[in-house]
């Protein structure tokens, strides 16, 4: 741990695609997506549990597969599309996951819900009517303390079923 | 439009108020604030289970460039803690560290990470202590001194005896005496939000927003460690990550924060780290239990002695209080004539245990429930019989004096068992099903600190059409503010999205104790439905006059008031009476019975659970499967069934976790594994089937006849789950979690002709003092 | 917030290239591909380094003929897992892959970080502070072994699920170093050591994988661990078998996350092959493969019970590849 301030903070302008929309931004090259985003992009939809890989809270898409953002550096995915929850609905209306969640009691402390959406929607991007066991398999990275589970796997199926 | 069932919305699976923010990320958690000038505060903890400080230099770390304040415990003397009785601890330690992550110093910087390094720049000079770090070494005279400077002998932090009938006259007449020792592992809450806290400090004004559950106890602390009057201090619940009962003490973080805010003069924020919050734990005490009951020849419980020892970690938190829990409510599911009580709570050196989910009781109920399923086998009973023979009756008091209103336990055992097929369940080797009931209070029928107000509070304003709630209550992910909403709306004919909500402000909110013990739906319920009725009063009565009508005869419904909108209503109501606020409020009957230590444990009502568990246990590996899990809960009335469901569907996750596998274990004097990958939380595919049940017996006191639901359904589940293990291999696993060594290392015993059971062999001495001897109450008395 | 420590990144764009730079700056540096296994390590301060090397250039592409198969070291085991292409004696591999952690991991691991992935021992993968109050052990800037104070050498343990699978399949890498390729067999990739547990030079890239199969082959993994996802093996089994009818011809049995490296369980191997797959010998066969797995008190659950499940994992395994039931993903979570 000795002597790391010591050390220069290498910076980079670096362009990030988020949300569809393009940003230029001079970061710190060891700051992590997750820390981007929060804070110095403001986008605290992108929640954190842990920031070491073991929780699933902060996932976000990456060219539309769920990713851990805070094991992404965004020197990494430069050029890449990033979709957080702030880019999940289309405008003030709601992606089919997020009403399915509304309606069914998904969201209960709501802290893990940002990444848990996102890691649902891609599964629906590329499997438009998974099986429950294969929901839970897409979902078992994102850990939830509040639900139980039961009334997510419900909501996804729900939107599934209406997106079908 | 009014539904059977006589209600508007009152019962309806409407969506929770606050659930697109949820979804669209929107909501505001203390750690997503971040005003301009924020300062980031980290704390230097120490690497020590046990030591005396002799020695802290700040003087590196104050040099460091963006270092703005260093603080260390001369700073922050002052000693506070949840309950008036146990003022043990302090902000930051500077005489004494008492578990590896006691507040030590704390930095606050321009940024996180040169706070961090500034923590490690701190030098500390420590006199290392021998720690203590189990129960029998907490009984046993320390090798070097004692952890805290009250309570005693020893380590001992609390010992309580109560007695309650002729205990020894029911042993004499039982025709089957049986003693069993247990022991039910501590665990951690693991809240998916990390602990966090902003502090500003603007005109002489503190506020504070905090991811607590307890916006008024984190008030009361901060007033007395700062030494500010409670009217300069605000605190603000921001919305919340999961609390479980973790975030219900005043934290040292969040005194920190203050402190460096008003030294400062900038924001401060503190966010735990997740192995920070593994420190700051309060969780579920390590109980070791040993029980004795004796029954009639029928199975008729006659008299029962518990003891219970926890392992209480290095403060007082709600120590005190659970020690009491894990002996007050074993009468509230069972009949028992006679009880006898001995309880007693440890200090160690290790993150202070407190409040988790069923507070004190899920450890006994395991023992209990497992205990009886055991007298059965002997009598050749199954253990669903006997419990049956011995439930509770609804209206009655106890041997202890806690006062049985309404009780669905028949009906939801009933409930369970038939959806379940437990009595016809096949059988196949190493499949098994097991059955567990369980209760828990509706908010506790006392304070935490003894006064005469109200434990809950509500105002409503409406102004033009706009109706705003004010409530102290804090939302923890319950989902309490969409139930004051939904009682606001069915009493002024409205829409729970129609009524704006102000909660958990210490500054525009009336108050409300907090979000523990299952109190809120019941206490803050009723305080809103108070307000709403008189709100409702004033308009109909505006109404009336304007139309001539007898206000008996005005309908209140679908947005109307007789024949004018409400908007129009509430325009004439405030022309007639001028500004249009409510109130409501909530005070418990006075329901503790005539003697010391009466005060844990009476409630104003009873929830009720049972549970059947289906499993495959491998007899080879002593790997265990959960297939499905029915469950019926009482919750007097689902004010809103899908948040009532969501409840008993957590209840029974985080209960299977508890049960087969977290486990929050110390090793070296360290806490073996603070993250989340090593303590163990179950995903998405460990999760079974669970069938739901909500039987709704109408609470005569609750609000519409609603009791609690957040904490009783997790009670069950553990010894459900151990039952259906001896069901599947004919081995008891005594103690949790169950994990599968412990499985095979019983079948090992089994097949060595040794008794077949995984647990503790024997409960330590401990010297008790003699019971307080109550006499129960009258036969009949309610 | 854990965060990393102030770092600069190198972005290259050959092997050659990378592996020029992490020679010239030697342990200042280290390459990150997926950086799953890297970030957390470094955010626990358990590498210090000031500079990575990023691997973006890697390709991730799969050439899969019959009996051999080439795989790029930067493709995503989330790839590896659903890849169609990988099946017949291929299976365990894709199997293997789908098992690491949990879905966003694999969508950024890498197959070429999955061979590297650092030894584990749950007295190290832990914070800084944490190591600091634990006290410091051999494998960082300790003096001792703290699962096994006595010995002189470090127990941390190899926690990968493709390299006993990528073994079993006589796997083949190549690696890239300043001075040109060349390739190493993955057995011979790993050493018994919980610190150097590589035996490439730390200066050369991972570029590429070829498993074999011939036809006739197949392959299973079964992985033992607490949860049914994100947690890394306590015990596992990667087997390879080819029949000749009903007589196993060719056996490959590689055990995981019991010892410092994937371990060969060679006299199984040897036992096994010859003989007809039924239930007693495939039996037998995991008796003698789990002779010399020794773990030890650092990972998840009791070691004792741990070494009793090797028995059961590789059992599993064997039957699932005898009868042809490999491709099914098989999780033995607790």
């Amino acid at each position: 741990m000795k002597g790391e301030m010591a050390r220069d903070v290498e910076r980079l302008v670096l362009a990030l695609d988020v949300n569809g929309e393009r940003t230029e931004l001079l970061l710190p090259v060891h700051k992590t997506l997750l820390e981007v985003l929060r804070e110095d992009m403001r986008l605290t939809g992108t929640k954190h549990g842990c920031e070491l890989g073991e929780c699933g809270t902060c996932t976000v898409l990456v060219d539309g597969a769920p990713q851990l953002s805070c094991l992404v550096l965004p020197v990494q995915i430069e050029g890449r599309r990033v979709t957080t929850i702030e880019g999940m609905a289309n405008g003030s209306v709601l992606h089919p996951l997020q009403q399915a969640f509304v309606e069914l009691g998904a969201a209960q402390c709501g802290y893990c819900t940002p990444g848990i959406l996102l890691a649902a929607r891609s599964l629906l991007d590329g499997r438009p009517r998974p099986t429950r066991e294969e929901i839970g398999e897409a979902l078992a990275g994102n850990l939830c303390r509040c639900t139980g589970y039961a009334k997510i796997l419900d909501a996804v199926e729900l939107a599934a079923e209406r997106m079908a | 439009m009014t539904e059977p069932n006589g209600f508007a919305v009152v019962g309806k699976p409407l969506p929770r108020v606050d659930s697109v923010a949820k979804v669209t990320g929107r909501s505001v958690y203390a750690d997503d604030m971040l005003p301009a000038r924020t300062l980031h505060c980290k704390i230097l903890r120490s690497p020590h289970p046990h030591a005396r400080i002799l020695a802290v230099d700040t003087s590196a770390a104050r040099r460091m460039p963006g270092v703005l304040a260093v603080i260390t415990g001369a700073d922050l003397p002052i000693k506070f803690g949840i309950l008036p009785v146990t003022q043990d601890e302090r902000a930051l330690e500077h005489e004494k560290v008492r578990y590896v992550g006691d507040p030590i110093a704390a930095v606050a910087a321009t940024e996180e990470e040169i706070a961090a390094a500034a923590c490690d720049a701190i030098a500390v000079e420590y006199e290392v202590l021998e720690p203590v770090m189990s129960i029998e070494s907490a009984l046993a005279e320390p090798k070097d001194e004692r952890i805290q400077d009250y309570g005693g002998p020893n380590n001992i932090h609390k010992l309580v005896a109560l007695e309650f009938g002729d205990v020894d006259g029911g042993f004499a007449r039982a025709e089957h005496v049986r003693e069993d020792v247990f022991f039910f592992q501590g665990n951690t809450h693991l809240p998916m939000e990390q602990h966090s806290a902003l502090a500003t400090y603007v005109d002489g004004k503190l506020t504070l927003w905090s991811s607590t559950q307890v916006v008024h106890y984190v008030h009361r602390a901060l007033a007395k460690v700062l030494e500010m009057p409670m009217s300069r201090i605000r605190v603000i619940g921001a919305a919340h990550g999961g609390g479980f009962g973790g975030k219900t003490d005043p934290f040292a973080h969040e005194i920190i924060v203050s402190k460096l805010a008003i030294g400062t003069g900038r924001p401060v924020k503190c966010t735990l780290t997740r192995e920070e919050v593994f420190y700051a734990h309060r969780g579920r005490h390590p109980v070791l239990m040993w029980v004795r009951t004796g029954v009639s020849g029928e199975g008729k419980i006659l008299a029962m002695h518990f003891r219970t020892a926890l392992d209480g970690g290095a403060y007082g938190s709600y120590g005190v209080a659970s020690t009491f829990y894990t002996g007050a409510l074993q009468t509230v599911t069972y009949d028992i004539p006679a009880y006898r009580f001995e309880g007693c709570r440890v200090f160690t050196n290790k993150p202070p245990c407190g409040p988790k989910r069923g507070h004190g009781t899920p450890q006994p109920r395991f023992a209990l429930e497992l205990h009886l399923d055991k007298i059965a086998h002997e009598l050749g009973l199954q253990g669903v019989e006997l419990k049956q023979r011995n439930f509770i009756r609804p209206m009655t008091r106890t041997v202890n004096w806690l006062r049985v209103t309404s009780c669905g336990l028949e009906e939801c055992t009933e409930r369970v068992m038939t959806a379940s097929g437990y009595m016809k369940r096949e059988r196949r080797a190493g499949h098994g099903m097991g059955f567990a009931i369980s209760s828990y209070l509706s908010g506790a029928g006392t304070a935490i600190y003894w006064n005469d107000m109200p434990h809950s509070e509500v105002q409503i304003k409406v102004d033009r059409g706009g109706v705003t709630a004010y409530c102290g209550a804090m939302d923890i992910g319950q989902g309490s503010d969409s139930v004051l909403a939904t009682i606001v709306a069915e009493e002024l004919g409205l829409q729970p999205a129609d009524i704006r909500l102000v909660t958990a402000d210490t500054d525009t909110t009336p108050i409300d104790l907090g979000s523990y013990s299952s109190r809120v739906t019941f206490m803050a319920g009723n305080a809103a439905l108070e307000a709403a009725r008189k709100m409702r009063a004033l308009l109909v009565e505006a109404v009336a006059a304007k139309t001539s009508k007898d206000p008996e005869t005005i309908r209140v419904g679908d947005g109307r008031m007789g024949e004018v909108s409400f908007e129009e209503a509430s325009v004439l109501a405030e022309a007639r009476f001028g500004t249009l606020t409510t109130a409501g409020s909530y005070t418990p009957p006075k329901l503790a019975g005539p003697y010391k230590g009466s005060g844990v444990g009476p409630s104003p009502a009873y929830s009720y659970s049972a549970c059947v568990v289906d499993l495959d246990a491998d007899a080879r590996s002593g790997l265990v499967k959960v297939n499905k899990v029915w469950i019926a809960h009482d919750v007097g009335r689902a004010i809103n069934p899908l948040l009532v469901e969501g409840q008993v569907e957590g209840s029974v996750y985080m209960g299977l976790g508890e049960a087969l596998m977290e486990e929050q274990a110390f090793r070296k004097g360290l806490h073996k594994w603070p993250s989340m990958l090593e303590y163990k939380s179950p995903t998405f595919v460990d999760m079974p089937e669970v069938q739901t049940f909500l039987v709704e017996t109408v609470d005569p006191e609750g609000p519409y006849g609603a009791k609690e639901a957040g904490q009783g359904p997790l009670l069950p589940v553990p010894p459900a789950v151990c039952a259906a293990v001896h069901d599947a291999l004919g081995i008891w696993i005594d103690e949790v979690p169950a994990t599968p060594e412990k499985v095979v290392e019983a079948l090992r015993r089994k097949a060595k002709g040794e008794p077949p059971r995984y647990g503790p062999s024997r409960f330590p001495t401990i010297p008790f003092p003699d019971p307080i001897k109550a006499e129960p109450p009258a036969h009949g008395q309610l | 917030m854990l965060r990393l420590p102030r770092l600069k990144y190198l972005r290259p764009r050959s092997a050659r290239e990378a592996a020029a730079m992490a020679a010239e700056l030697g342990p200042r540096a280290m390459f990150v591909a997926g950086g799953t296994d890297l970030f957390p390590k470094l955010k626990r301060r358990q590498f210090e380094i000031d500079t990575l090397i990023g691997l973006g250039f890697l390709g991730h592409g799969i050439r899969a003929g019959a009996a051999e198969c080439h795989i790029d070291a930067g493709a995503t085991l989330a790839a590896m897992s659903g890849d169609v292409r990988l099946t017949a004696g291929f299976a365990g591999y894709a199997e293997a892959a789908g098992l690491v952690s949990s879905p966003p991991l694999r969508n950024a691991g890498t197959v070429g970080g999955n061979l590297c992935v650092d030894t584990r021992c749950n007295y190290y993968d832990m914070t800084y502070e944490w190591r600091k109050a634990a006290g410091f052990c051999l494998k960082k800037d300790g003096d001792i072994c703290l699962v096994a104070p006595s010995s002189p050498r470090c127990w941390a343990v190899s926690s990968s699920d493709t390299a006993p699978m990528a073994m079993a399949l006589d796997g083949v890498v190549t690696l890239a170093g300043p001075d040109g390729d060349r390739e190493l067999p993955v057995a011979a990739l790993y050493r018994d050591d919980g610190i150097d547990y590589m035996a490439k030079q730390p200066s050369e890239v991972v570029t590429r994988i070829r498993l074999h199969a011939p036809p006739g082959t197949s392959s299973a993994y079964v992985k033992l661990r607490r949860r049914g996802s994100i947690d890394f093996p306590i015990a596992g089994a990667a087997v390879a078998i080819q029949l000749d009818g009903n007589v196993v011809s060719r056996c490959r049995i590689v055990l995981s996350a019991v010892a410092s490296h994937p371990l060969e369980a060679t006299a199984a191997e040897e036992f096994l092959t010859g003989k007809k797959a039924d239930e007693d010998a495939i039996g037998e066969t995991a008796d003698i493969a789990a002779k010399p797995a020794k773990p030890l008190d650092n990972a998840d659950l009791s070691h004792f019970w741990r070494k009793r499940m090797v028995r059961v994992v590789v059992e599993q395994a064997l039957r699932r590849a005898a009868t042809a039931e490999g491709g099914s993903r098989v999780n033995l979570s607790v």
